[in-house]
């Protein structure tokens, strides 16, 4: 086994988006030792936003992982090592200095460089060029006190000896069992050190006593081993996993720790209301040709597309066409100046279980029914089954808020900020309308908007639910979905 | 102690050793009825006349000829030099003239000259007010240049720069002025030119620097100890003549040294502090001499993102200190 031909390659926590600083690592998919493709998921992460899954931009072996499930990590710190070129995998993988001792052996006798595998596996699994590289500090410290540096642990990069090393192994004693197998009468002793040094060496000499200056050098290393990487020099804090906890004291009350997304929600509400002086308006649509329109297409779109042909897809559409004829509905309040965006993306509340999240169907004005009814299946799956990216989740202009589907017919939507209103769409109930003087029975629905009345005022937002309105009623069962 | 911003405690230094000694004056442009385009000669015009701070006209190299001339009888001149990269007009004067008087008149004249200058950037200054010229001089003997990073060492090492008999350099950092705020004593001291000052103890790195990066190695060395990994970093304070045994101890306590400034890397002080190193030290170290400097472009750019990346800040020190630990 050739362990000098794999590397450990450093994986640090990429910036997910612009403004992140750091994500909390939820669940690690790979464990050490475990094989990883080039960009296949290694964690899960939790943002502020989302959950995501961090791709492996190595193909190797999974070496060291250093950090916890829960820890917060900034962004560009190191979260795990992956050993590429797999060879050494069993060492790097393997935590507990006795397993590679356990393992080589085996593998030993078909390379006769495999006794370097000693002072390889005394090191804790380091692998690398820099082991048998020492710095002059170290070669003038072996020297003072008669050590031979290849039976000392090294920690630095790619397993080099540092100075440190050196003199922390001086501390612990190091020197007289140095001397003690620098004496040639005892024959197992110098073993790893010689055989790791004297390549041309027969094989013989490497494989005269095995075992013992494997185990020698094994417990040695576990011995006097502070840490195995720079990194490991003390040990990180554990953060508090998210979980609830049953409250003790008085039974009574039980605490939830607040998650990423919580928080994220908590603070965004706060600033959305503190900053942004809301209006509300509500307005009453006839659905009843819209309903038939489903109706009449929701049994072949399934079978065609495979997804649900839901009433939200109509909906967006109505909105985005009025939004098209009332652009200003698509606007930031930036102190100075209003932003009109021109791409109009569609935030779509989707609740979970713990939380709401506001994934984004970008350039919405250029879907059709159709393309707005499997995007938002997929949005709405994806938000479930927690596999949203940070992207999902950006640039949307405006939101709507199906509030019907949890039964509501009136409510009163808290802006998603930055934008400039929110539509929410209510329970379609049957009620007994007037219509030109005689009474009908409709599927009629509320459409409730909030608005940040620094934008926009009650002409305008009026006439804009009432283009929604006309919209919606201007469904036929001719209406192409396509 | 009173708190001081680190400009206060240069003006203090000023105004204690012009009311001490009488043969101390300023000149400089707009240093009187302003004082001071930083407000680092505010009041003292007020107090002395316009006899002992001069306003003069725009034009550097008279700043320091008239400085030179002031000392030759006797004078103890302090020459401002608005911005360090207003100086260039007055190298001749400060590299032919003032750095070899003691030399050229084989000992009989001295030149007992101060010029301030602030350097550095990370103030949107751009080309022209962010440079950091310590290399033009570096090197000339017979000067003498200081670069303190504290305001405790601004106003020492201004007072003994003041009284000493040979032309200094006092290379003040312009985003340490108000930045910087600390204990400054009333009294009468002075920090020795010449002598380097341990500001840290660890086993791990050694960081050298001067001037603004030291606090953020400072901040950075505070976040690796979370880590485990302790720094042991050295303020240069006078970069010439270098304190080689302070730097030679410094690089002994562990192997591994990386040093830092904000003046660009090729030719800086680090340069020779390097060459210092691997002269006495080769036996002692563990790992290649690093150094972390300003980027080898002709200017510090004025937008903010290009200025970020020029300007040295505690990541950058956080990274390569964690990097050079790690080695």
């Amino acid at each position: 086994m050739s362990t000098t031909n794999s590397v450990q390659k450093n994986i640090t926590m990429p910036q997910l988006a612009e403004s992140l600083v750091s994500a909390t690592i939820s669940k690690w998919l790979k464990r050490p030792g475990d094989t990883v493709d080039l960009y296949e998921p290694i964690c899960e992460v939790i943002t502020d936003k989302v959950n995501a899954e961090i791709p492996s931009t190595e193909e190797g072996v999974m070496g060291e992982l250093l950090a916890d499930e829960g820890q917060e990590i900034a962004v560009g710190e190191i979260i795990c090592r992956i050993v590429t070129e797999g060879e050494a995998s069993e060492e790097a993988s393997a935590p507990a200095p006795s397993a590679p001792a356990a393992q080589s052996p085996a593998v030993r006798p078909a390379s006769p460089t495999g006794a370097s595998a000693a002072p390889q596996a005394a090191s804790g699994g380091e692998a690398g060029g820099m082991r048998a590289r020492y710095s002059p500090a170290v070669q003038a410290l072996a020297a003072q006190h008669g050590l031979d540096p290849a039976v000392i642990p090294g920690s630095g990069m790619g397993g080099r000896v540092t100075r440190k090393d050196v003199l922390r192994h001086l501390e612990h004693g190091g020197a007289s069992q140095a001397a003690a197998s620098a004496a040639p009468t005892a024959p197992s002793a110098p073993q790893p050190a010689a055989a790791s040094f004297a390549a041309p060496q027969p094989a013989a000499a490497s494989f005269a006593a095995p075992q013992p200056p494997m185990f020698a050098s094994s417990s040695l290393s576990s011995q006097n081993e502070v840490r195995h990487s720079g990194l490991h020099l003390s040990e990180n804090p554990k953060l508090p996993k998210i979980e609830i906890e049953e409250g003790g004291r008085g039974a009574n009350e039980t605490y939830i720790d607040i998650t990423p997304i919580r928080n994220t929600i908590a603070s965004r509400m706060r600033q959305s209301v503190t900053e942004i002086p809301h209006g509300w308006m509500m307005i009453e649509v006839d659905m009843t040709n819209l309903v038939k329109l489903r109706n009449k297409h929701k049994d072949e779109f399934k079978r065609n597309e495979g997804v649900n042909l839901t009433y939200p897809a109509f909906v967006i559409k109505a909105v985005v066409n009025a939004i098209k004829d009332y652009p200003i509905m698509n606007s930031v309040w930036a102190v100075d100046k209003i932003i009109v965006k021109r791409d109009i993306n569609i935030s779509l509340a989707v609740g979970t279980e713990d939380s709401v999240l506001t994934p984004v169907i970008k350039k919405a004005d250029q879907k059709n029914i159709a393309g707005l009814a499997m995007e938002i299946d997929d949005l709405a799956r994806r938000t479930r089954e927690r596999t949203l990216k940070i992207d999902d989740m950006q640039g949307g202009t405006f939101t709507v808020n199906n509030t019907g589907s949890f039964g509501s017919i009136l409510s009163q939507p808290i802006i998603n900020y930055p934008q400039a209103a929110q539509l929410t769409f209510e329970s379609i109930v049957k009620r007994p309308v007037v219509i030109n003087d005689m009474v009908g029975v409709r599927s009629m629905a509320n459409f409730c908007l909030s608005l940040d009345h620094r934008i926009l005022d009650g002409l305008i937002c009026g006439r804009f639910l009432q283009r929604v309105k006309e919209n919606l009623e201007s469904y036929s069962p001719d209406t192409k979905l396509y | 102690m009173p708190m001081m911003e680190y400009i206060a405690a240069i003006r203090l230094a000023m105004k204690e050793e012009m009311e001490n000694d009488p043969s101390v004056f300023i000149l400089g442009e707009d240093v009187g009825v302003k004082g001071g385009v930083f407000t680092t000669t505010k009041g003292l015009q007020e107090q002395f006349g316009e006899d002992r701070v001069i306003d003069t006209p725009l034009a550097e190299s008279a700043i320091a000829g008239v400085a030179i001339g002031a000392a030759m009888v006797g004078m103890k001149p302090i020459a401002e030099m608005q911005y360090s990269d207003f100086m260039l007009p007055a190298t001749n004067q400060i590299i032919s003239e003032a750095a070899k008087i003691r030399y050229r008149s084989n000992n009989d004249w001295d030149c007992p000259i101060v010029v301030r200058a602030p350097i550095g950037g990370g103030i949107f200054g751009g080309l022209y007010h962010s440079q950091c010229p310590e290399s033009i001089f570096f090197g000339t003997p017979g000067l003498k240049i200081i670069a303190p990073y504290s305001a405790y060492d601004a106003k020492g090492l201004l007072k003994a720069a003041i009284r000493d008999p040979d032309p200094v350099l006092f290379f003040e950092n312009k985003k340490c002025y108000k930045l910087i705020k600390e204990d400054v004593p009333d009294d009468d001291y002075i920090v020795p030119i010449g002598k380097a000052n341990l500001l840290r103890e660890g086993d791990d790195i050694t960081v050298i620097s001067y001037s603004l990066p030291l606090h953020f190695a400072m901040q950075a060395a505070e976040e690796l100890e979370q880590e485990g990994i302790t720094s042991h970093i050295l303020d240069l304070r006078t970069i010439q003549p270098l304190d080689r045994e302070a730097i030679i101890e410094a690089v002994r306590r562990t192997g591994k040294v990386l040093i830092v400034h904000e003046d660009n890397k090729t030719g800086g002080v680090g340069a020779e502090v390097a060459a210092i190193i691997a002269e006495e030290c080769l036996y002692d170290l563990d790992a290649p001499i690093r150094r972390l400097c300003g980027p080898d472009t002709p200017a510090m750019p004025i937008n903010p993102p290009q200025e970020k990346f020029f300007m040295l800040s505690k990541d950058k020190l956080l990274t390569a200190m964690r990097e050079l630990a790690l080695y």
